[in-house]
């Protein structure tokens, strides 16, 4: 690994959630499966590949698997069985401090007993710089998490949002082109979440490096990533960028977890083109879908509340269907209500807040209509 | 009437109990255990208890005055008869902790002779009579010793020609002669060279020539164990232990008999104020029975101190073997010995114990 | 006071009590019996109160010589004397036998004219100054004479202080071979009980819960059969030493001598100890965080440099408890190393025990408790000073 000096260098182009202009393989797992106690495994037969300069989050429940595939990447795990390769070089064998790597842990990982500075310079001292130019990168890193001034500083003087930043900073001071994050923000409440959110995407655009980023906060990986890859059980269920997992899901685990949707259970009667049509409890539903499915094959049928209206014209959505108010929740911008529809009270749709939709009460029967494109049937694997 | 007479008879009863137990006296005595004090119980402890129905408690010690001293000076005496050494006999009745013995209420000889003529010179006296001869000696582990053994108290202090740990005991007493017996002063003017700085000097010298290689003991069952673990190449100790570990337990131990140091033993001092003085005394007087005395050698190798009891000694009782040659006065075995003097060292007991703690500290 | 700090001290009343009277208290009266003492003053009472206006040059007036030939004997027949003639005794050796036989023999001594005729005439050693001196010395109330002695000082004819000479200083010598031992004792804790430590810390938790329990079973065993157990162990016909000359490392006669010396002494103490510093240890090993050698390694540092860097500074507060423990606890020991030590293994607290319990010379005892006390405090103030007490973790 050696240490090129990607601070500050143009980023290669790419602005976040745009494919690069010229990509390259920074990182693959090829293969990769891990296990503890040689029956249950953690991760499974996994592929992937990472480009240079992309943020790729791992996204997905806890115990799916996608930290101990951060952690094999670090050097703190192995692979039990297939490789891993950096740069086109399998890093099997490889120790963890030869690998070059900047990783950000959960809760900071700050060292308690050094100072902010001592900590910064920690990684450049064990490389053996000398010491004006460690100060120099110290002041620089510290600068770009906005922690200038803090060097004399303990780190239990700190706030949490404050250790982070140096958490950051002391992975990034040493110039790995490489950076992993294990739910970095986990710690901290929703505004600093926030706050760092922003702050860690615009270092990424500023010094181009390769980002893999855990997480379990689904928003949080639609924020920051170039691309997600949904963790389940071990496997990656679907790996796209933001707007392909909340607009093309593949899969049922992925509707289900990337953002809200309904789901109705069917069966498909008919399919034409990237249209089809599903029996389901009340009646026919007309759905686009992806993949293969045919005719006879059971779907789920998902359906994003924020796309569903109430009371169309008849006639304007392919698909229309009375339902019973359930209740109505007021959340300021937005209307949640909740219908029962086909004999399920568990239909949600939101609505904007304007004159019309406050006048709707529980128990009242509504319309409601969306459209064929807002509607897809899924590979029907899991329910 | 019925039920009334009952109720007399039980509480007859209760009360005879309890008085049968008031009855039951005991008094404690205290020895330095192991198999001299289980000698002393089966030479006449039983016997006493037998003949007057005193219960005959027994403790163990290893010697010196401090709980005498504790006891008599806290006013809370639960020794009643201590089995001394004879220099801390001297020194206790001095100090009026023990309590002096009436020299004519002395049971007599076999002979009917009395005491005051059945005692050597310088054993009979108020401070307590001695009860028996013993001898500190050193031994060694056949064992664990070449062909070469040692033979003579010079090698004991020879750690070029026999190497390997000593076992001595925690004190000045003994420890002294043997380290001017060994430096090559005759027999008769060890005490006299004790008497001066210098020769006390010249007796701790040497002693620091072999300190490193000491382990001391304090109890006189320790010498044959460390002797049996092969802890020690060789251990000073009381002869008795030694015979009765060959004897008993089959111990290949020989004793040096060269440079042993022949002492009167076992004055037993009835610790002052103690409120069985009556029972203590009772003991004392059956202890010193020529019968008693002799009685010991059946089954330890001392041999009693009073002329007519010499005649008693035989075989010993479990073994059958003659007593006479594992006696410390045997001619056999007095080739060279030293008799301890014991008035010196009750002049000196406590300073030289002072001196020996000090060097032993540094 | 407010009502609810009245209700809370209540609550803490019977603890105060509790330690006051069976820790303070003896403790005062320990350390006040080595400058103050009333035992032996009250055997002769009248004469110390006529000595009190005696100068200490010739004799003492005739008025002395009266009312000690009077309150001896009182004293042998209260059996009180032992207190004057022990003291006197350890002052100047063969007082003892004087006083017991001058206090013996004056009730039958005719009368010469004088009190210090007749008492002459029992011992000439009355016609002694110097006597007199011993003897208001042994029974002054307060007098820093065991300090004197605890620190191997004495007061010379002229009244100077000075050290002793060579053969007769005991304590010091002892007070610094009880430190250097504790030392090592420390020491080899630290050494032994770090890698446990961090086994422990770092196992599994069922796993982790028998090797605390090994850990603490010396605790739960009494001091005398764990101290003959390595007399079984380490003699020279013991199992170590059998084990070694069965696999012909060595030979019959070139046994290890492994027992009562002070291999004896570390051997036996360390195991004691142990406990002491693997729990601190242990304790605060446990609060760092996994990922702090993760980290340390992800930023490059060797498991050498993470280990001296990142986690052993982070131990440091429990190395402080340990230590501190360990050593004031070994400073203190005395049983042990007495039993497995041999010559070696006489330590300060022997002598404390000694004096206590054998020559009955309390006075000595707790000057020399002090000044261990002393010496306690002071390593504890620079320890203070130098790692901070308010770091150390004790688990």
């Amino acid at each position: 690994m050696g240490y090129k000096p990607v601070f500050f260098a143009t980023a290669s182009g790419h602005i976040g959630g745009q494919p690069l202009k010229h990509p390259s393989t920074h990182v693959e797992y090829l293969g990769v499966s891990k296990t503890y106690d040689g029956e249950q495994w953690i991760v499974e037969e996994l592929e992937l590949t990472v480009q240079r300069g992309e943020f790729l989050t791992l996204l997905g429940p806890s115990g799916s698997g996608k930290t101990t595939c951060l952690m094999m990447l670090a050097g703190f795990e192995a692979p039990t069985r297939g490789d891993i390769r950096i740069a086109g070089k399998s890093v099997q064998g490889i120790p963890a401090d030869k690998r070059g790597i900047g990783v950000v842990f959960q809760n900071y990982a700050l060292f308690p007993h050094m100072t902010v500075g001592g900590n910064l310079a920690f990684p450049l001292e064990v490389r053996g710089m000398a010491e004006s130019e460690r100060r120099a990168r110290v002041d620089k890193a510290l600068a770009l998490v906005r922690m200038s001034g803090f060097e004399g500083r303990l780190p239990r003087a700190l706030s949490g949002g404050q250790q982070q930043r140096v958490a950051i900073a002391r992975a990034l001071v040493f110039e790995p082109e490489l950076v992993l994050m294990d739910e970095p923000l986990g710690a901290l409440d929703r505004r600093l979440r926030e706050e760092l959110q922003f702050e860690i995407r615009r270092i990424h655009r500023e010094l181009g490096v390769t980002i893999v980023y855990v997480t379990h906060d689904q928003q949080e990986a639609m924020v920051m990533s170039d691309r997600v890859a949904v963790f389940s059980h071990g496997r990656i269920e679907q790996i796209a960028s933001p707007e392909v997992l909340y607009e093309e899901p593949a899969r049922s685990f992925v509707a289900r977890f990337i953002g809200e949707n309904n789901l109705i259970k069917g069966e498909v009667s008919e399919v034409k083109g990237g249209v089809c049509t599903v029996q389901v409890e009340g009646g026919a539903m007309t759905a686009t879908h992806l993949g293969d499915l045919s005719r006879g094959d059971q779907t789920l049928v998902a359906v994003r509340p924020e796309r569903i209206q109430l009371r169309p014209d008849p006639g304007t959505y392919a698909n229309e269907f009375t339902a019973t108010v359930e209740d109505v929740t007021f959340l300021g911008d937005h209307l949640r209500m909740r219908f029962n529809l086909f004999g399920q009270a568990d239909f949600i749709a939101k609505l904007p807040n304007i004159v019309g939709h406050g006048a709707v009460l529980p128990d009242d029967e509504v319309r409601l209509g969306w459209a064929a494109l807002d509607c897809r049937a899924l590979n029907f694997v899991d329910i | 009437m019925r039920t009334c007479n009952r109720i007399v008879l039980a509480l007859a009863c209760l009360a005879s109990l309890s008085c049968s137990s008031d009855h039951t006296e005991s008094i404690t005595v205290v020895s330095f255990g192991g198999s001299y004090a289980r000698a002393s119980v089966l030479a006449y402890h039983q016997a006493f208890t037998k003949e007057t129905g005193i219960e005959v408690r027994l403790e163990d010690y290893n010697g010196g005055l401090a709980q005498i001293r504790a006891q008599v000076d806290a006013g809370n005496v639960f020794w009643d008869v201590v089995d001394l050494e004879m220099p801390d006999a001297e020194l206790a009745c001095n100090e009026g902790i023990i309590e002096l013995v009436d020299l004519n209420a002395m049971p007599d000889g076999v002979g009917g002779e009395p005491a005051q003529q059945d005692y050597p010179a310088n054993t009979l006296t108020e401070c307590g009579p001695a009860g028996l001869y013993y001898s500190t000696i050193y031994a060694y582990n056949s064992r664990y010793v070449g062909e070469h053994a040692p033979s003579s108290i010079e090698d004991f202090f020879d750690l070029d020609t026999f190497p390997g740990r000593r076992g001595m005991r925690r004190v000045p007493f003994a420890n002294l002669e043997f380290a001017l017996m060994a430096d090559g002063v005759p027999l008769g003017e060890v005490y006299a060279t004790l008497d001066t700085a210098e020769g006390l000097d010249r007796a701790f010298a040497k002693l620091d020539t072999i300190k490193n290689d000491v382990v001391w003991w304090e109890a006189g069952a320790q010498p044959p164990q460390m002797l049996a673990d092969g802890e020690v190449v060789m251990s000073t100790a009381y002869n008795g232990r030694v015979f009765n570990a060959q004897i008993l337990e089959a111990q290949p131990f020989v004793v040096v008999w060269d440079g042993q140091l022949l002492s009167f033993g076992g004055p037993l001092g009835i610790v002052a104020g103690t409120p069985r003085f009556e029972a203590a005394l009772a003991f004392v007087h059956f202890a010193n029975r020529p019968q008693s005395q002799a009685n010991i050698s059946k089954y330890i190798s001392y041999s009693p101190v009073r002329l007519s009891a010499g005649a008693l000694v035989g075989n010993h009782v479990d073994t059958g073997i003659d007593m006479h040659p594992h006696m410390p006065a045997s001619p056999e075995n007095t080739r060279r010995a030293l008799k301890s003097d014991w008035r010196w060292w009750s002049e000196h007991r406590e300073e030289l114990n002072e001196r020996f703690s000090a060097w032993l500290a540094r | 006071m407010p009502r609810a700090r009245l209700i809370s001290l209540a609550l803490v009343l019977p603890l105060l009590a509790f330690v006051g009277v069976t820790f303070v208290a003896p403790l005062a009266s320990l350390l006040s019996k080595s400058a103050y003492e009333t035992r032996v003053h009250d055997v002769i009472p009248e004469t110390m109160s006529v000595l009190d206006t005696w100068d200490g040059h010739g004799l003492p007036p005739e008025a002395a010589f009266a009312t000690i030939a009077k309150e001896l004997p009182s004293a042998r027949a209260d059996r009180t004397l032992l207190r004057l003639s022990g003291a006197a005794n350890r002052l100047r050796p063969g007082m003892r036998i004087f006083i017991a036989a001058t206090a013996q023999r004056v009730p039958r001594a005719e009368f010469a004219g004088t009190w210090r005729e007749t008492l002459a005439g029992i011992d000439e050693g009355w016609a002694d100054p110097q006597t007199w001196r011993v003897i208001k010395q042994a029974a002054t109330k307060f007098s820093l004479r065991h300090y004197l002695q605890a620190l191997d000082l004495e007061q010379r004819p002229d009244g100077s202080i000075g050290a002793r000479p060579e053969q007769e200083r005991v304590y010091m010598p002892l007070l610094w071979r009880t430190l250097v031992v504790s030392f090592f004792v420390t020491l080899l804790c630290f050494v032994i009980g770090y890698p446990i430590a961090m086994l422990i810390a770092d196992s599994p938790p069922r796993r982790r819960n028998l090797l605390l329990l090994l850990v603490l079973v010396p605790f739960w065993t009494s001091l005398l059969v764990r101290t003959t157990a390595w007399i079984v162990l380490l003699q020279r016909q013991g199992v170590i030493n059998d084990v070694l000359v069965s696999f012909g490392l060595l030979g019959d006669d070139t046994r290890l001598e492994m027992i009562y010396n002070m291999t004896g002494t570390f051997v036996a103490m360390t195991h004691v100890l142990l406990p002491f510093m693997v729990l601190p240890l242990y304790s605060v090993m446990r609060s760092i965080p996994e990922n702090q050698l993760r980290a340390s390694a992800s930023l490059g540092a060797s498991p050498m440099q993470g280990f001296v860097r990142v986690y052993f500074p982070q131990t440091l507060p429990g190395v402080g408890a340990g230590a501190l423990l360990v050593f004031i606890l070994s400073i203190g020991y005395y049983i042990t190393p007495a039993l497995v030590g041999g010559s070696s293994g006489q330590l300060i607290s022997n002598m404390i025990a000694y004096h206590v319990q054998t020559s009955l010379n309390w006075g000595l005892a707790a000057a020399l408790s002090s000044i261990l006390l002393a010496a306690i405090i002071v390593l504890y103030l620079a320890f203070n000073r130098l790692v901070g007490i308010d770091r150390m973790r004790l688990g």
